[in-house]
């Protein structure tokens, strides 16, 4: 049986942080690609936000997102988005936790318009620890060869730093 | 210390530590600051409809439900 899930490649951060994780030269031989991550980041609150930028595009994106607090449900749609996200821990959050997502990109080396999934939560020991479920669309019929992640302090908007251990793993999946 | 940004090289696998140029920070500050106002804008678009409609509904004494029987 061939394998359909593969890792392209895997980077734990180190003791300084980092203000970005790019994924470059991404190569073209796979059907979908799939990023999940283990995020925390320097922000002193408890609820912030991860988010990439396909090819370092900021133009042409647009997302339906759900969200859950604990409490309470969201949704929203963007029609001018600059970016496609999800949560993640800060250094508010419960100590030593950090906020898992994934990000599915399908036919992502097609020219068609991509569209993209996300699912994410950050972890913490709180009433207010979030949940989301994002449909984006990145319109464009370029091939995505890169992604860069970032992340950003919810409350304020100010970017932030990815802490020491968090990850991020490129898988490409094969359809046969 | 300044920030530092980690590459990985999918096509031979290396990972590279580089510092952030000015440029740079300047656009990754220009990204974070886009990434949020592209929501709250449409946040408040949206909120100020919400409370146009409530403000016309209030104004014409009816709920919102009596006015969807009015328009169907």
């Amino acid at each position: 049986m061939p394998d359909t899930f593969i890792k392209i490649a895997s980077v734990t951060v180190g003791s300084g942080g980092a203000s970005s994780i790019d994924f470059t030269s991404i190569p073209s031989t796979y059907t979908d690609l799939c990023v999940k991550l283990s995020i925390r980041n320097t922000s002193t609150e408890s609820t912030n936000q991860i988010y990439v930028q396909p090819n370092s595009a900021t133009t042409n994106l647009s997302s339906r997102i759900l969200v859950g607090t604990g409490s309470a449900t969201a949704s929203a749609s963007y029609t001018s988005d600059s970016s496609i996200w999800g949560y993640c821990c800060g250094n508010g959050s419960t100590s030593n936790t950090f906020g898992n997502s994934e990000f599915y990109f399908p036919n992502y080396a097609g020219s068609t318009n991509k569209s993209i999934s996300v699912d994410s939560v950050n972890e913490t020991n709180a009433t207010d620890a979030r949940q989301s479920l994002l449909a984006g669309l990145w319109s464009s019929t370029t091939a995505i060869s890169s992604l860069k992640f970032l992340t950003i302090e919810n409350s304020t908007g100010n970017s932030k730093n990815f802490v020491q251990y968090s990850t991020a793993t490129l898988y490409g999946i094969k359809n046969s | 210390m300044a920030d530092k940004k980690i590459v990985v090289d999918c096509s031979t696998g290396e990972v590279s530590e580089i510092e952030l140029t000015a440029e740079e920070v300047a656009q990754r500050e220009a990204d974070a600051k886009a990434h949020a106002e592209a929501k709250s804008a449409e946040d408040a678009e949206k909120a100020a409809k919400a409370a146009d409609k409530a403000a016309l509904l209030e104004k014409l004494g009816i709920s919102e439900d009596e006015a969807k029987l009015l328009l169907g």
